[in-house]
Formats: C-alpha cells, structure tokens, sequence
C-alpha cells in the first residue's frame, strides 16, 4: 500500500493506494501520525478511490486515525471507497461512529 | 462430497504472504466465473484467516501455514486455512466481534467478517496444537443473479 498526503486549510487528506491489509498497515500508522503531528489538522480525511482491496486491518487503522483525532478535538472521515473496501466498513460497523461516503456528500 | 478440482500451497506465516494468498485463491475460484463482488467476499475472508494465523499462530517462531482449496459440487469454493501453532484457549470468546489479543492494530473484526462474507464457517483449535478455519461460498449463477 501506497500513501500519498495532501494539506490544506486546516484539512489533511491521505489518499490510500493499493492494497490495505495487515502487512500494508504494519508501518503506515508510523507516518500517518507524523504527519498529523507535522501539520495539527482540523479534519482527517481517509481518501480511498484508489484502495482496490481492505480487510479489518483496515478498520483497525481508520479507527486509530478516527481516534488521533478525537484526542485532538478533530475530526476523521472516510471517503469514495470503493465496493470491496466499503462492503468491510459496511460489516464492521463504524459508519456509526464516523462518517462514510462520497466526497460530494460527506460533510464539507 | 466429492471434490472436482483441489490445490494446496503452504508457506511461511510472513505477512507479505497474506496478498499471495489472496491471490492463489482468486486464481483458483476463477474457474467458477465469480462475480468481482463474490470475489471481493472471498478475498477479504481468506485475507482475515490468513492475517490471524500470521499474527496469532507462532508467536516465537517462523511457522507454516496451510492452505487448502476445494471445488464441492458444481458451484461451492471451500477454503481451509491451518497452522500448527499455538492454538486459540477459547474459540467462542475469539470468534466474538471486537474480541483481539492483538492490541489496537487489530480490529477484533475477522471472524465476523468470515461468517458474514462466507456461506459456512467452522473453526477448530487445540491449545499447542495448532488452529483450523475452513469456509464455504456457493458461487451463484449468473441467471440466479437478477
């Protein structure tokens, strides 16, 4: 898995590429909490239209990045997965504690 | 049941085997013309027993893993995934959703996921033995899906 990061006003976006499993997840945390470190966003946004497979490891790394945020009074969201990786969100369950969907519609 | 095709590959609980797997078994499937979203359930299912064995299976050591293939019938995948490793205490407690050993880098997700995207699920364990997950999914025709 590829991550490519993106900032601007306050809104931090990091685009997944590939694929997000366990081996991918093993060092992305790393680098996804230096950059919020570096930049101190408002918004987190898990950008994943060019995510072509997920599994709960995947679930466990949106819901720690969910979590940083939290703990700095920011927000995280999920948006444009595609079929495969949206059918895990779906069965996981955390549409519930942060939102899910199209860039269009997610909160802006 | 008798099986009509069958292929078997072991190798190391590494985790960069974990997309090789997944890839051995989106081959094999293939021949029963799966759709992409059949294929996906698939996938994920045999990425999560995978990930398991590889994070759980051998704590202290480079173990093997064991995957077995099956075509049942016409139209049915079974997937088992073994190790010889040490075993789950308590398969029901782990099977629950949430449930991990593993720490915030696990989700505690996998075997719910499994049941859910698979038709059959069973898992079988003995402490020092070493565990057992074998899956089934009926591929459907593709006149059944409209």
């Amino acid at each position: 898995m590829k991550i490519f990061s993106a900032y601007k006003e306050g809104r931090l976006t990091l685009y997944l590429h590939g694929e997000l499993d366990h081996h991918g997840v093993k060092n992305s945390m790393d680098l996804i909490d230096k950059l919020i470190d570096e930049f101190m966003p408002k918004d987190c946004i898990v950008e994943l239209s060019k995510l072509n497979f997920m599994d709960s490891s995947g679930i466990a790394l949106i819901l720690k990045i969910h979590k940083r945020m939290n703990q700095r009074g920011g927000r995280a969201w999920v948006e444009n997965a595609d079929s495969q990786p949206l059918r895990v969100i779906d069965a996981s369950g955390i549409d519930r504690i942060m939102k899910v969907g199209l860039s269009k519609e997610v909160m802006k | 049941m008798k099986s009509k095709n069958y292929a078997k590959f072991e190798f190391p609980a590494k985790s960069c085997n974990e997309a090789f797997a997944r890839s051995c078994v989106a081959a094999f499937a293939a021949q029963l013309d799966p759709t992409i979203d059949e294929l996906g359930d698939i996938k994920t299912s045999v990425s999560e027993a995978v990930t398991n064995a590889v994070v759980h299976a051998y704590p202290s050591t480079l173990g093997t893993i064991y995957l077995k293939l099956r075509i049942l019938g016409e139209d049915t995948i079974e997937i088992t995934v073994k190790d010889r490793g040490k075993g789950i205490e308590d398969v029901k407690m782990a099977m629950e959703p949430l449930f991990t050993t593993g720490g915030d880098d696990r989700s505690g997700m996998g075997f719910t996921i499994m049941d859910s995207f698979m038709d059959k699920m069973k898992v079988t364990s003995r402490p020092g033995k070493g565990t057992s997950v074998v899956m089934c999914r009926r591929i459907r025709a593709k006149n059944e899906l409209e």
